[in-house]
């Protein structure tokens, strides 16, 4: 039986998104409220599991009272609040934001963009051939997982993961500044020389794609990768007693990644290295 | 946290420098020899991580003594702070004045911002880039805004060692810039704080009456020019009283957001959470802004006691002073003035024996206009990244250490000594009903006497570029600087306050008056502006970091180009800015577009 912890009872406050009247309990985001009146208001860098950081912007509504936009993921909900998620404003904001990042990164990977960038007219080839890209060979140093940072859109998840919100290795960090600012470890080098413990958190949370199996970046780049081709299967980590799950993600009878799901009340989606990565000796056919 | 640290090692000097700050290291844990103790306990956790503010002194350190911050500098100092190597990377590349690889100890920073560029900084450039080329010993950087507009052009020299030395050249030749590299022992002294105020020693002057008049080492001579009766006249009116005395003086910051100082004050003391914090931001980095230099070299006295009287006022006995790591003189100055107050029982346990605690710890900056935002400014302090937290919480009520700060910058602060010894009403009377007081402005560009001029609120622009000696053909005002707006030569009867100068559209910012001639020109001036924002972004919020990249590629694109050429860029720059100005975490993305979208609208620069 899972537990649930329902926590302490909070208060109802009261406010209008979009001119609806809307219930949410304190402490509550402008996002989840939205998110319970059936409304989804787009975002990259939020994640169930964090705390959001709202450098994306994509994400951004009006409300009443407020000099600039603000970041629906983060924005805590006020009793009498009047939130309007989808004004010309808004959606100007959401476009050119989308643009931008679409000119400057590679969003092939990241689910639901292709769709944003539709629904938002975005075009982001109108900056020009010239418009700066972030430009970066995938840095493949190890056998385990790939940093793609042409994909990254710095939204800060990995170094979180990595950092106080759950792994406390803190290998990963955000350095430079600007339009030069990467994730990197210590010193900028390979990973095989960092504090990185692989636990493969930051890739459970990575919106992207930036980070992925080394297995999964092979395959694409093989075209072999076909993630309608795949099952999940749900399962318990054999490696100790701690009872993590793994979601054990496989093509043609094979493993090709695994995650964790991240509404485990333990694990919340993260594992160690050896469930996310020791998966070989389950295939082993010899 | 089970920390990771490389195989590399400090250099002795290296690790020196680290100790003397820190002290030497104790144990093994924090990179001492072992001992037979260190088998029995760990050193380090909670303890060395409430340190963590340390690492930005500690990379001060480094980089002061060496010229740059090598891995096994960088680990020694995060063995010893308990940081994440990781972490302590991201900081020390955050910053423009530090270097991670490798570079001489001599590095000349050439100011190529708006005033220096309207001054000629690029010819100088080359100058300087001619003779101190490879194999010189002195690496040349090209520098946003020094602080030194009214003498423009600027550099400052920066020769790494024990201890650092520092020469400013300006106005600077390529002769004078290159001694100052070579020599920065030998160069010359800079002229005193009082030639930057052309006003000085005028009798009507408030803020800047003492400039000049007062030797800026002496705590005595300050006393005698009256220094010190505002803060006795605090502790005679208690902090409650202090704080109505402000609010009933109408003060507002003069940082740039214009809020009214008795407000956060009250706030800020009215919060339950402890210890409250009072912080000075002395971080002007806004191109063209040079005031609060001039008050921390002319009279530093001044802030310290404006800040013991804030402090008092907000219930704070801890104060911080983050000062711009491009001020050295201000520096050396602050730091006597502060020693000076603590020897004589003004700042320490017992102020004035009024049985108050209350202390002043200067932070130096490292060269970035973003922490000059009051929340990046926090985690520029803390030891972490300087990037703005989104608000709210807003700093009153989280802000250093995530405790209720109060945060004015040092013009602002300045203002409180006035009101406690003239009184709320007299002060009042100054100005207008809607801007109270005297306000500081920062005159340079092309006019006769560039400088800090002190007027009541309520003088035009006209008036105050008639008093720096406006020159003929002005083409254009920068008010406010690179984040403020450009009006035209016909619009000098705008009033300088702030309701005036939001009435005609635009803004009166931090004080900031550029005057442009028409031989600048205006298209190279607004891709300055734009280069500036784009190296400026901090980069953690999509609009800003690559809306200032876009902003730029615009600019450069339409830079020889008029009317219909250009047309589709403005539209695209015009709905890039839109964004940027709603959807950016902070006032630097939000602004970065505003002195373009001016010259576009009021200028008509590429019509």
């Amino acid at each position: 039986m899972t537990v649930t912890s329902l926590g302490i009872p909070r208060r109802l406050l009261e406010f209008t998104i979009d001119g609806q009247s809307v219930r949410a309990p304190e402490g509550s985001t402008i996002l989840d409220a939205c998110r319970s009146a059936g409304k989804d208001v787009p975002t990259l860098c939020q994640g169930d599991t964090l705390t959001p950081k709202n450098a994306c912007r994509v994400c951004v509504v009006e409300v009443e009272g407020a000099r600039t936009l603000v970041p629906a993921c983060s924005r805590k909900a006020e009793a009498g609040m009047e939130v309007r998620t989808d004004t010309e404003r808004a959606r100007h904001s959401r476009k050119v934001v989308l643009e931008l990042l679409a000119s400057s990164v590679d969003l092939s990977t990241t689910p639901e963009v292709a769709g944003w960038l539709k629904e938002y007219e975005a075009k982001p080839d109108r900056f020009g051939p010239d418009a700066a890209r972030v430009d970066e060979q995938p840095r493949i140093d190890n056998d385990l997982y790939v940093r793609d940072y042409d994909k990254c859109i710095l939204c800060y998840k990995c170094v979180d993961a990595c950092g106080d919100q759950w792994q406390n290795t803190f290998a990963i960090s955000v350095t430079g500044r600007g339009f030069d600012a990467r994730i990197a470890v210590e010193h900028d080098g390979p990973l095989t020389d960092s504090a990185c413990v692989y636990c493969g958190n930051c890739i459970e949370v990575c919106p992207t794609g930036a980070l992925s199996f080394k297995s999964e970046f092979d395959m694409r780049a093989a075209g072999t990768w076909d993630e309608s081709a795949q099952t999940g299967t749900t399962t318990v980590c054999a490696y100790c007693g701690v009872g993590c799950n793994l979601t054990l993600h496989v093509q043609d009878n094979e493993i090709v990644k695994v995650t964790s799901p991240h509404d485990n009340p333990v694990t919340h989606g993260n594992l160690c290295i050896k469930g996310r990565f020791g998966y070989q000796h389950v295939q082993n056919r010899d | 946290m089970d920390l990771h640290f490389g195989d590399s090692k400090p250099t002795d000097e290296e690790r020196a420098a680290i100790d003397t700050l820190l002290g030497p290291p104790e144990s093994s844990w924090e990179g001492a020899d072992r001992s037979d103790a260190d088998l029995r306990w760990a050193r380090g956790g909670r303890a060395a991580r409430e340190r963590r503010d340390l690492l930005l002194p500690g990379l001060h350190a480094v980089h002061d003594r060496i010229g740059w911050i090598s891995e096994g500098a960088l680990d020694y100092l995060c063995r010893r702070l308990t940081v994440p190597p990781a972490e302590a990377y991201g900081v020390a590349t955050f910053y423009a004045m530090f270097s991670v690889k490798p570079r001489p100890a001599t590095v000349l920073h050439v100011c190529t911002d708006l005033a220096c560029a309207a001054a000629g900084a690029s010819e100088l450039c080359a100058g300087v880039e001619a003779r101190l080329g490879l194999g010189s010993g002195v690496s040349v950087e090209r520098s946003p805004c020094l602080g030194l507009c009214e003498r423009a052009p600027a550099a400052l020299a920066v020769k790494a060692g024990d201890p650092v030395r520092t020469a400013v050249s300006a106005p600077a030749t390529v002769e004078r810039a290159v001694l100052a590299a070579s020599a920065p022992d030998s160069a010359p002294e800079e002229p005193p704080a009082a030639l930057a105020v052309p006003q000085a020693g005028d009798p009507s002057l408030t803020l800047l009456g003492r400039v000049g008049v007062v030797d800026p080492a002496s705590l005595d001579d300050y006393r005698a020019h009256g220094g010190y009766t505002a803060l006795r006249q605090a502790f005679a009116l208690g902090p409650a009283g202090v704080i109505r005395e402000v609010t009933d003086a109408g003060l507002v910051g003069r940082g740039g957001a214009a809020f009214p100082t008795g407000r956060k004050w009250q706030a800020t003391a009215s919060q339950p959470g402890h210890p409250h914090y009072l912080v000075c931001n002395a971080d002007e980095s806004e191109p063209g802004t040079f005031k609060d230099r001039v008050v921390m070299e002319g009279d530093p006295y001044s802030l310290v006691e404006a800040m013991t009287i804030a402090a008092y006022a907000v219930g704070a006995h801890r104060g911080y002073l983050y000062l711009r790591g491009e001020y050295p003189r201000a520096l050396r100055r602050m730091e006597h003035a502060i020693g000076q107050a603590r020897a004589r029982g003004l700042l320490g346990d017992d102020v004035l024996g009024q049985g108050y605690a209350f202390d002043i710890e200067i932070r130096r900056g490292a060269g970035a206009y973003i922490c000059g935002e009051e929340t990046a400014l926090f985690n520029s302090i803390e030891g972490y990244r300087g990037e703005p937290r989104s608000k709210p919480p807003f700093p009153v009520e989280k802000g250093l250490f995530g405790r209720p700060t109060a945060e004015n910058n040092v013009e602002t602060l300045v203002n409180v000594l006035p009101i406690l010894t003239m009184g709320a009403p007299a002060y009042a009377a100054t100005g207008t009903g809607g801007s109270t007081g005297p306000k500081l402005f920062c005159v340079s560009g092309s006019v006769d006497r560039p400088g800090i001029y002190e007027l009541p609120f309520g003088a035009t622009l006209g008036e105050l570029l008639e008093l720096a000696g406006v020159r003929e053909r002005l083409r254009a005002v920068l008010l406010g600087g690179a984040a403020g707006g450009f009006v035209r030569p016909d619009e000098l009867d705008i009033p300088l306050t702030f309701e005036g100068t939001r009435a005609a559209g635009t803004t009166l910012g931090s004080g900031v008056v550029l005057a442009f001639d028409d031989t600048v020109p205006l298209p190279r001036l607004l891709l300055r502006i734009a280069e500036f924002f784009r190296d400026e972004s901090c980069g953690q919020c999509v609009p800003c970091r690559v809306g200032t990249v876009r902003q730029e590629e615009a600019l450069h694109r339409i830079v020889e180009r008029t009317g219909a050429d250009a047309a589709a860029d403005i539209t695209l720059l015009r709905e890039v800015g839109r964004a940027m100005k709603d959807a950016s975490i902070c006032g630097l993305g939000q602004t970065a577009w505003n002195a373009v979208e001016s010259a576009i609208d009021r200028l008509g620069a590429y019509e």
